[in-house]
């Protein structure tokens, strides 16, 4: 019998209910560093409850902005509001919300104990209650014998746990986590993942998670904004992101994808009427059936993800749509999948990826093959941005 | 390595050349013989003298009172300095301030008495103890202020940030969680101060006045009038209270550092 995970997760988009009020609010919110412009005027709304991650390459406003909810950095313009509440001008020290550094910063001349206990004491609650709420969060952190420890008597696994639980303790509305998980290695990171998220839950707090690691944000997010130089790009469940990307840099950002510069050639498609759009790409033509603004003659890139390309050495019987004939180059084995790079006739590679199903193949593909990659109507993407 | 025969006698050479004349003073205040050059045989009748030469004694309470305000001051001041210039990576005429700081270091100590004994004069202050510890204070503060900001450069901000972030206001952060992690510094710095100001004749007798002779003061006139043992006597007093607190640092560093590897250890085995 399989182990019981608790009660099975709720459907969750308050992002969907145009009635539902956002929790925290961005509104044009612009930071400038001297010349320099970290977010540049940007409105997003969060709701409560969410798991909500900003992605990201580094410099992209994303800690910046994360920054400015805990109150260390001041928007040039904008307000930020919380509960519908303006908080420019509050200090961090009067803020409701917790944050867990990358650094984890825990106070290195106090106990594990003490650290966790260091918030509460600012809020002068009675002894025996911070003791009752220290002893709490390291029972949830599952570190209660190492309350009386050091943090540099502590494993890097057990300080992040520690970070935790000292930035938990105040029960915070939100809690900020900037890239929490950086310092640990892989394995105890996907561990980690699934750890917080069943704490998130379990407590029903709304999580900020600021992050370089598109795996992390896809697997813990409720929503995800991606950004770019102070802008977002998309804000988007995980799924949405990674299946209809809004632009070249979402898609390229969020796994692996085979993008092909193109002209429109034809279209029966607008906005809010999907059709088929066909794309000349070189000397390969590709069809989409996709609701998309472009009309004829207009440069867009057409996306397919490697998984969804079919790899066979035989010609795909009937249709001719959607099938390029090229010679393997390369391919990576990683175990579950393994990826071929084919070449075609004008020099493109597109990759196609095949799951490894079966561990004896009878003809395998491999080095020098020519090969058929096919893909249906509805795998790619007609990218206008 | 194997050491050479050269090695050996440079060595040797160097330190010779360190402590001959320290160890010669240290020697010679045991003398039993009034005569400094000449060896009369062991006695610590000095040492019973030297206590009992009241004008020596206020001498040496003078300094120690000295070297203490003026050392806790210039602490005080220097730490804050260091903060600012750490802390506030930008602000107007920050290159000029942070230059003003160095410069005491630099400046030749007769220039520095001087423009305290005119800037005295000129405001009319009466020189005496006061102002030698503001003058003291003035370029110890400095010395405080390159130690504690060596020590804030590798300061993690982020642990000052957490404090605020858990609702802690700037001013207790301050105290409960900047000032604890750079004491050691702070405690160097308050060290340093004070043996400079221990040392320092040149400035003081600038500065000083009427009933606040400091050691070195004394010492000096002392030695004008020709060099008694009871000199000798109290320098080997301060050499070996100097020696004490170079030794008990020593053994706090060591001590510190053991503990570190020992953490490491522990962290090492409870990663499970």
């Amino acid at each position: 019998m399989a182990k019981s995970l608790g009660p099975v997760k709720r459907k969750f988009s308050p992002w969907t209910d145009p009635s539902a009020v956002p929790f925290i609010r961005f509104e044009n919110i612009t930071k400038r560093f001297g010349t320099f412009t970290a977010v540049d005027n940007l409105t997003l709304d969060i709701y409560e409850r969410e798991f909500f991650s900003l992605l990201g390459p580094s410099g992209c406003g994303k800690t910046t902005l994360m920054r400015m909810l805990a109150g260390f950095e001041e928007p040039t313009e904008g307000r930020i509001l919380l509960q519908g509440k303006d908080i420019s001008g509050v200090p961090p020290y009067r803020r409701p919300t917790n944050m867990m550094f990358q650094s984890y910063a825990l106070f290195p001349h106090m106990t594990v104990e003490k650290n966790i206990a260091f918030g509460l004491e600012q809020d002068s609650l009675p002894k025996g209650e911070i003791a009752t709420r220290v002893e709490e969060m390291l029972k949830l952190v599952k570190l209660e014998q190492f309350a009386k420890r050091k943090p540099n008597q502590l494993s890097g696994g057990q300080r992040q746990r520690v970070a935790l639980a000292r930035s938990l303790a105040k029960r915070p509305k939100v809690l900020l986590l900037d890239e929490p998980l950086g310092a640990l290695d892989k394995k105890l990171r996907e561990e980690t993942q699934f750890e917080l998220m069943d704490l998130q839950t379990k407590l029903g707090l709304t999580f900020l998670i600021v992050t370089h690691d598109q795996e992390e944000a896809m697997t813990v997010s409720d929503r995800i904004a991606v950004m770019d130089k102070g802008l977002i790009m998309q804000v988007a469940t995980p799924a949405e992101i990674y299946e209809a990307p809004n632009s070249r840099y979402v898609a390229d950002f969020i796994g692996d994808i085979n993008i092909l510069e193109g002209t429109v050639a034809s279209t029966d498609s607008a906005l809010g009427a999907p059709g088929r759009v066909r794309i000349d790409c070189g000397d390969i033509a590709v069809s989409v059936e996709q609701e998309c603004p472009a009309v004829a003659g207009d440069k867009v890139a057409f996306a397919v993800r490697p998984e969804k390309v079919r790899i066979s050495p035989d010609q795909p019987a009937g249709t001719s749509v959607n099938a390029v004939y090229g010679e393997v180059w390369d391919i990576g084995y990683l175990g579950d999948f393994s990826v071929f790079l084919v070449k075609l006739a004008d020099g493109r590679v597109v990759r196609a990826a095949q799951a490894n199903v079966s561990r004896l193949v009878d003809r395998p593909i491999t080095f020098g093959d020519m090969v058929w990659l096919t893909w249906p109507l509805d795998a790619g993407l007609v990218l206008t941005r | 390595m194997r050491s050479s025969r050269f090695d050996a006698t440079v060595l040797t050479l160097g330190f010779a050349f360190l402590y001959i004349p320290i160890i010669i003073l240290v020697v010679y205040s045991f003398n039993a013989s009034k005569l400094v050059t000449v060896w009369g045989g062991f006695s610590l009748q000095w040492y019973k003298t030297m206590w009992s030469n009241q004008g020596l004694m206020d001498a040496a309470w003078v300094t120690a009172r000295v070297g203490v305000i003026s050392a806790t001051i210039g602490t005080v001041l220097g730490t804050l300095a260091a903060l600012s210039l750490v802390r506030f990576a930008r602000f107007p005429g920050r290159m000029l301030f942070s230059g003003m700081i160095y410069a005491p270091l630099v400046m030749p100590e007769v220039i520095t008495g001087l423009s305290m004994l005119l800037l005295f004069v000129a405001v009319g202050i009466d020189r005496g103890f006061w102002t030698v510890i503001i003058a003291h204070t003035t370029f110890t503060m400095c010395y405080v202020a390159i130690v504690v900001q060596s020590r804030l450069l590798t300061f993690d901000q982020s642990l000052e940030e957490a404090a605020l972030d858990l609702g802690c206001p700037p001013v207790k952060t301050f105290f409960k969680i900047t000032l604890p992690l750079i004491l050691p510094a702070v405690i160097a710095g308050w060290m340093l101060a004070f043996t400079l100001s221990l040392d320092d004749l040149v400035i003081a007798s600038f500065t000083t006045g009427p009933g606040a002779t400091t050691l070195p003061i004394k010492i000096y006139s002392q030695v004008r009038l020709g060099v008694t043992p009871e000199i000798n006597a109290i320098c080997t007093i301060l050499i070996g209270l100097v020696t004490i607190g170079v030794i008990i640092t020593s053994i706090t560093t060591k001590q510190a550092e053991m503990r570190r590897i020992r953490d490491e250890h522990v962290a090492a085995r409870g990663t499970t």
